[in-house]
């Protein structure tokens, strides 16, 4: 490589001071010059591995290339030929261990910022008006009908799919808004709730019919359904919250990440009193986990005013599974990091609200089955930290509804449905994929995952009637 | 008729109002024990009410509510002909109905509403029922009918002593047992703080006995933990675990500290509920 690497075009966003009083998106993202510019650093590799690294197979240096020559419409089509949500991965893409990666950049610490041009095409097309979007073609239609349960990623994407096939597709989402984490769990500031349901009235143009407040499970069963429609997809997620089962957890002020998170994102607690739903304004805060969703919960309370934010977290900083770029920009917001410390009990006042949170220090010692080291608590370290508000980020499990209410649907121990690479579970006609199968993952790998399952689906309504 | 109409409205009392909703699809599912969960507008919180009848035929399902705050206050504020914004249901898990034998039913305040539908079972499943209604004061007291047409017997209090004997739920359940009335099992629910009495009551008696817990509530799927009860030391999520536990096993104290964690922020809301002059009628 003769040319001299050109560092990557920053994307401009509001600053850190500005930002924590506000739930505005914090990147601005890049204007034409800009995406233009970093375009340009793409080599456009014969042998791209960028593609390799992402879930989707996005073909990389081609609509890379076409931003470069500034024809925008024609990188938002290749973009779109196999990722049906490239306004929300471009956002939320974990793409420094995929695409980006892997680019051959990568090697300098400066690939190409693929997400960000990948987003940057989705802002784009959108900003010319939703009548504007062209809608793909769907094939005639053939008389088949799938239902879908849950509209997250997965399910959205398995909709889109079935219905560009030409089946009559119907989803059954149990919240009052369709979206799933990325409308409930994941903040405004990293995903305006604007793109998701954008992106869902443009799949009910497509002729999917969606039909919100309905639990599959409660409302009609698995089995009334495949009474009715010719297969079943399951995409519930990974939607019930872990605790950690110790002494006071269930004092006043302490909540799961999905009930902080659900307040403020789905029932927008943040306008209270504009809107009804009340959320606890904590003055000292503190968030155990070091995950995105621990991020998201600890950026959430510094915008609701927060003094300070104390993220706890029972490794190091290394062994952080949020991404680099969440953990960054949480440190310049202010979060403070409480590394090798995990609590043990929490204390309450009189009302029976948390008040103190004891904890223990760690060490990090052998790995374990994850293969980072375990941490190992420190005897008679213990302190403790005056806290008023609580959020326990330390994971999701699978919602045990659909499972319990199917008979003879296979769950692993975790009790994650069991299905095939192309989401065929114990149950004929009955498919899943996304966090309900895998545990809570990525936004892409639902994406995948619904793709892989829809082909699977319409080669199984298909053989069926032919049978 | 559209989804989630109100398609009757009555006021039972000074407070009280007995709503009948379209929703065939929860209609056609709904079990004793059970609720919903609704929204009245796009702004508005997310509540948990029981399913008090329903009526699978007609498509409808019956709602009783007080108002206590802005939710309930905008509810009794829609006319006949009016659709709620969002409702979602049947959620918890249902009654688990036998023949017990005899079951003392004890009610009080609005929790006579929820009590309704799991007489109306028992009663089908040929329990000899007796009811203890109780209410603050005369005006108060609701289903009064619908519950005597069920009962063997029913007795009721009032703390003023308005109407029936003077004193508290517990103060008639005690007279039972003494008038040496063989029970099997009683089922309780009304305000925290009653059934909390009523338990320790039966436990001095060891009388098995079934609570219906009201904790704060979100999503009502179990993806939150809003509604997280403690039950013999265990922590369980009420809207899937629940809503009814054994009374014997919960955690009072927790419960009642847990549903004033937002009496302030409630308080607003309801003043600003209160400005929108709709009107209850
Ligand atoms: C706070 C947070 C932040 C995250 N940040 C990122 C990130 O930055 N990048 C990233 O790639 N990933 C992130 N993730 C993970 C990512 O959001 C998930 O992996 C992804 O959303 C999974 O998609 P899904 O379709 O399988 O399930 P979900 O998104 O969970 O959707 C499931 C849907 O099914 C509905 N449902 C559940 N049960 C029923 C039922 N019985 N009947 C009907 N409907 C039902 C639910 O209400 C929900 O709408 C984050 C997760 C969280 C919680
Ligand atoms: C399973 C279940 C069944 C119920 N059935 C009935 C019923 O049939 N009839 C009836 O009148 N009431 C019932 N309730 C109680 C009802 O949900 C509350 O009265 C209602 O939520 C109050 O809302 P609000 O906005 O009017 O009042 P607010 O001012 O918000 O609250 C008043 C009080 O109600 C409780 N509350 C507030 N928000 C919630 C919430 N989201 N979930 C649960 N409780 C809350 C709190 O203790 C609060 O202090 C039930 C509750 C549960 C959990
Ligand atoms: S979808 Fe995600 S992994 Fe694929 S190119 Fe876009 S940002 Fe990268
Ligand atoms: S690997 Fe990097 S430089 Fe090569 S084509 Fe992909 S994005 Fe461009
Ligand atoms: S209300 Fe959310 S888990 Fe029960």
């Amino acid at each position: 490589m003769a040319k001299k690497i050109e560092p990557r075009v920053p994307m401009p966003e509001q600053s850190p001071k500005e930002r924590i009083r506000n739930f505005n998106e914090v990147p601005y993202g890049y204007t034409p010059e800009m995406a233009k510019k970093e375009a340009s650093r793409c080599l456009q590799c014969k042998k791209p591995k960028c593609v390799s690294g992402c879930p989707v197979e996005i073909n990389i240096p081609s609509f890379i290339g076409l931003v470069k020559e500034g024809d925008f419409g024609g990188a938002i089509k290749k973009i779109k030929e196999t990722n049906l949500l490239p306004a929300i991965c471009g956002r939320v893409c974990p793409q420094e261990t995929q695409c980006e990666e892997v680019c051959v950049l990568a090697k300098n610490g400066q690939p190409v910022a693929i997400g960000r041009l990948e987003r940057f095409c989705a802002d784009w097309e959108r900003s010319l008006g939703e009548e504007k979007i062209s809608l793909p073609k769907c094939a005639p239609p053939t008389g088949k009908k799938v239902a879908v349960v849950g509209a997250g990623p997965a399910g959205l994407t398995v909709a889109s799919d079935l219905a560009k096939l030409g089946h009559k597709v119907t989803i059954f989402e149990a919240l009052h808004k369709p979206g799933g984490v990325l409308v409930y769990g994941i903040p405004e500031f990293r995903l305006p709730k604007e793109i998701v349901f954008a992106e869902v009235r443009i799949l009910q143009k497509l002729g999917v019919e969606l039909i919100t407040n309905y639990i599959v499970g409660k409302t009609e069963t698995v089995d009334e359904l495949l009474e009715r429609y010719d297969a079943v997809f399951i995409g519930t997620g990974a939607g019930a919250p872990a605790f950690m089962r110790i002494p006071g957890e269930n004092l006043g002020g302490i909540y799961s990440a999905n009930e902080y998170l659900t307040r403020s994102n789905l029932m927008k607690a943040y306008l209270f009193p504009e809107t009804d739903t009340p959320i606890h304004r904590g003055k000292v805060v503190a968030v155990i986990g070091g995950g995105n969703v621990a991020m998201d919960s600890a950026r959430t309370a510094l915008r609701l005013g927060a003094e300070r934010v104390l993220l706890i977290y029972r490794r190091t900083r290394e062994e952080m599974p949020a991404r680099a770029e969440e953990v960054h920009h949480a440190e310049e917001e202010g979060v403070e990091f409480h590394f090798l410390t995990n609590p043990v009990r929490y204390h309450g006042d009189e009302k029976g609200n948390v008040k103190e949170m004891e904890c223990l220090k760690m060490r990090l010692g052998e790995p374990d089955s994850s293969g980072r080291p375990r941490p190992v608590p420190i005897e008679n370290s213990n302190f403790r930290l005056s806290v008023d508000t609580v959020i326990v980020a330390i994971g999701n499990l699978a919602n045990p509804i659909v499972p319990k209410s199917t008979p003879n649907l296979t769950v692993n121990k975790n009790g994650n449905i069991v299905a095939d690479e192309d989401g065929r579970t114990s149950r004929e006609g009955v498919f899943a994929g996304g966090d309900i199968v895998t545990g809570a993952a990525t936004v892409i790998s639902a994406m995948g995952a619904g793709r892989r399952a829809a082909r699977a689906i319409h080669s199984y309504i298909m053989e069926k009637s032919s049978r | 008729m559209k989804a989630f109409q109100v398609v009757k409205k009555e006021h039972l009392s000074e407070q009280v109002w007995r709503m009948k909703i379209f929703a065939p699809h929860i209609a056609k599912k709904h079990k004793a024990g059970q609720f919903v969960i609704l929204r009245v507008e796009e702004k508005g919180e997310r509540i948990p009410l029981t399913v008090a009848d329903s009526d699978s035929k007609a498509g409808v399902i019956t709602l009783i509510f007080q108002v206590v705050g802005a939710t309930t206050h905008k509810l009794s504020c829609l006319k006949e002909g009016d659709c709620l914004r969002d409702l979602v249901g049947p959620l918890g898990t249902p009654t688990h109905i036998e023949k017990y034998g005899s079951v003392v039913a004890v009610g009080g305040g609005i929790g006579i509403a929820p009590l309704y539908p799991i007489v109306k079972a028992l009663k089908a499943a040929g329990n000899r029922l007796i009811g203890i209604l109780g209410a603050r004061t005369k005006s108060l007291l609701i289903l009064e009918e619908e519950m005597r047409a069920l009962m063997d017997e029913t007795l009721i209090s009032t703390d003023d002593g308005s109407y029936g004997e003077r004193g508290v739920v517990t103060d008639v359940l005690k007279r039972l047992k003494e008038r040496g009335e063989k029970i099997d099992l009683v089922i309780a629910i009304g305000p925290a703080i009653m059934m909390k009495f009523v338990c320790a009551l039966t436990a001095e008696y060891k009388l098995p006995t079934l609570v219906s817990l009201n904790p704060i509530m979100v999503d009502g799927t179990g993806m939150c933990g809003a509604c997280r009860v403690e039950i013999g030391g265990e922590t369980k999520f009420a809207c899937v675990d629940g809503p009814e536990f054994d009374g014997h096993k919960v955690n009072w104290d927790l419960l009642m500290k847990r549903l004033r964690f937002y009496n302030e922020q409630e308080k607003v809301s309801y003043e600003l509920a209160k400005k929108c002059t709709c009107g209850g009628d």
